[in-house]
């Protein structure tokens, strides 16, 4: 099978969606002539015309809620507000605009946008350029809220979430840009709200999101060294959050460890381990362990930011730590 | 007055009937709030209806408007009944998103009205965008955007005026100049002379208007409608007005302003002078008044008991249309 890497997986989805439906363009700062801060649009200009993909002036609120606006109207924009640490400036149009719209005008009509978002650190841009932020939309009801790992997945996420006539926000890992895998030809769809077992066990159940599954996979094949069997669970979005996948898992392997870039306190992984604390209890024989980032802002000096960042080092001393429990 | 020489007696009749349903519906709100069923704070709008009325009176349907907070004449223009408004204030299954939704900031698709926000001059992007899916559609309907000078000061009014101005889009911005952001005086909040040249740094023309006077609105806004529907942009248009009541209900109309200030400007009533306008050239009589004004509190009246014999919501209703529908080829999975 051909491979892309994640930026083409993202190129591709939207070159096919806008080609298929005449309501799709993509809106931001310099995602038409300079392809996007991380060359995620480059060349659609010229494939697609600037009526399908123009850029817009350094205004994120506007963006966003132009976007909405636009929806509403019965386009199905694809807003790009490039950092994700800058929806701060857009979170009004997503959180109290786009979300609420298909509730406050009592389901007549919806506002079936894309917020698409690169997030993460790892690339030594420091404080307001390296966020993790998903937990911050977490808690809002109306939103949908996916984070793809892999090429394919990317792909196939990115056309559902298109055609989803509900709002999404689409995050999109940095340091994923470039990396490589298969990508088949022509058209798939990923149904939002299915989590992906990327590798399966019995040992352990580690729950990660976007590039934290891959760190997962790597502790994964470490402990395999160690006689330990870890089913890495990839949710692919929190919102839905594929409960059955995680439960399931866990009622096979009875341990619990859940990794995301963003802060411990107060991520995402709360709630998860709050689920199966709730609905799986009894299966558990150990503690539910978290992995994530320290309660600091995100440093600049590379030996900081690696001390910041979640490694596999500590997801696999945190399985060791929940299978020894049990052990001990 | 090109556009208002052509307006027939039986327009102008209608406009004047708009007005007064707004400002009786209005009167009535305030006056029955506090005495159990309305539950809308009522914001009132009494003193500038004007502004809203000349402003919706001859779009199109689907032409869209993007309410303020204080733009009542502007649902009742564009379509939506009486009846529906006041259930929205009384909160009942008939109104708005079935009770989930304000009266105030109520949506309708099919009668071109965009949801608005309670989150004032938030609701400038989310219209600024509808306007650029018309462009995009090459369909020729305009946006009408309501806003105050309060909302004029958030960065949103910068962010969506500039990105209307950038690419040209149908838009009119109709800032409601009522002197107050809330309870804080224009002298406090603004160190400008005006709102309306703050257009000029945005690439299209803005003009300051009497905002009391409904031909001037109606000319601005049919002059503005006609360039936007040509591709020639957005216009905003300052119309200076008062309002008679205070910023809610919660203080009363004097608090924190001079009594004289109310009645000077009581003294320029927008439906008054309209109303002198019109008998002076023979379109309105005494006796057409009056038919008016009992015609216009019957259907208030029949717009209250339609609100307060209209049922409250179950409470099912609360986890309904949190997402639209989707197939399970695209999202599968429960929400919560």
């Amino acid at each position: 099978m051909r491979e892309l890497t994640y930026r083409e997986a993202i190129r591709e989805a939207l070159r096919e969606e806008i080609q298929r439906d005449d309501r799709v363009f993509i809106m931001g700062e310099d995602v038409a002539v300079a392809g996007g801060a991380f060359n995620v649009t480059q060349g659609l200009l010229a494939e697609l015309g600037p009526e399908r993909i123009f850029d817009t002036p350094l205004s994120e609120s506007a963006i966003v809620g132009a976007a909405v606006g636009a929806a509403l109207m019965g386009m199905r924009p694809v807003a790009e507000v490039m950092f994700a640490d800058f929806t701060t400036i857009a979170m009004d149009a997503i959180v109290n605009h786009a979300a609420k719209m298909h509730y406050m005008y009592g389901g007549e009509v919806s506002a079936p946008l894309v917020v698409r978002l690169a997030y993460g650190g790892g690339m030594r841009f420091a404080a307001h350029h390296s966020q993790s932020v998903e937990s911050w939309l977490a808690n809002v009801p109306g939103l949908t809220i996916v984070m793809p790992a892999t090429p394919a997945d990317a792909k196939g996420l990115l056309k559902a979430a298109i055609r989803t006539p509900n709002p999404v926000i689409f995050l999109e890992h940095k340091l994923l840009y470039n990396t490589k895998g298969e990508v088949r030809e022509g058209e798939y769809l990923v149904p939002i709200g299915q989590a992906d077992i990327k590798r399966p066990g019995d040992g352990v159940t580690i729950v990660a999101t976007g590039l934290m599954v891959d760190r997962a996979l790597g502790a994964a094949r470490s402990l395999a060294r160690e006689g330990i069997s870890a089913e890495v669970i990839d949710l692919r979005s929190i919102q839905p959050l594929d409960e059955e996948t995680i439960l399931g898992s866990v009622e096979k392997t009875g341990h619990l460890v859940i990794v995301h870039e963003a802060p411990v306190r107060g991520g995402f992984g709360g709630e998860v381990a709050a689920v199966v604390a709730n609905k799986a209890f009894g299966y558990l024989d150990a503690p539910i362990q978290r992995v994530g980032a320290p309660w600091t802002p995100i440093p600049f000096s590379p030996t900081l930011e690696e001390a910041y960042l979640p490694k596999e080092s500590d997801i696999v001393t945190a399985v060791r730590s929940v299978v020894g429990a049990s052990a001990g | 007055m090109g556009y208002s020489d052509q307006l027939t007696e039986k327009d102008l009749i209608q406009m004047y009937r708009w007005m007064v349903l707004t400002r009786v519906f209005e009167d009535r709100i305030c006056g029955l709030w506090g005495k159990g069923g309305v539950v809308e704070l009522p914001h009132g709008s009494q003193g500038q209806e004007a502004i809203a009325v000349g402003a919706c009176y001859g779009l199109r349907q689907q032409d869209h408007v993007m309410p303020s907070l204080r733009t009542r004449g502007a649902f009742l223009v564009k379509g939506i009944s009486a009846r529906v408004q006041m259930a929205g204030v009384y909160a009942k299954v008939t109104g708005p998103a079935r009770g989930k939704a304000t009266a105030h900031h109520m949506g309708d698709a099919e009668r071109g009205v965009l949801l608005g926000s309670g989150i004032v001059g938030a609701s400038i992007t989310v219209a600024v965008g509808a306007a650029l899916a018309f462009k995009l559609q090459r369909r020729d309907n305009v946006v009408v955007d309501f806003f105050g000078d309060g909302a004029a000061q958030r960065g949103d009014f910068h962010e969506g005026l500039n990105f209307a101005g950038v690419f040209k889009l149908p838009i009119i911005f109709v800032l409601e100049n009522n002197g107050y952001s809330e309870y804080t005086p224009l002298s406090k909040h603004f160190a400008g002379s005006d709102f309306a040249c703050r257009a000029q740094g945005y690439g299209f023309p803005g003009m300051r208007l009497d905002g009391n006077d409904i031909f001037a609105v109606y000319e601005a806004v049919q002059a503005a409608a006609a360039r936007a529907r040509a591709g020639e942009g957005p216009t905003l248009l300052e119309c200076m007005t008062y309002r008679y009541r205070n910023h809610c209900e919660v203080q009363p109309p004097e608090a924190f302003r001079d009594p004289a200030e109310i009645e000077q400007w009581q003294a320029k009533d927008p439906i008054a002078r309209m109303r002198a306008q019109l008998m002076q050239r023979g379109t309105l009589t005494d006796a057409l008044v009056s038919k008016i004004t009992a015609e216009v509190e019957a259907e208030i009246d029949d717009a209250i008991q339609y609100a307060e014999e209209s049922p409250f919501p179950a409470p099912e209703e609360l986890y309904k249309d949190v997402y639209a529908p989707e197939s399970p080829e695209l999202v599968v999975g429960r929400r919560s």
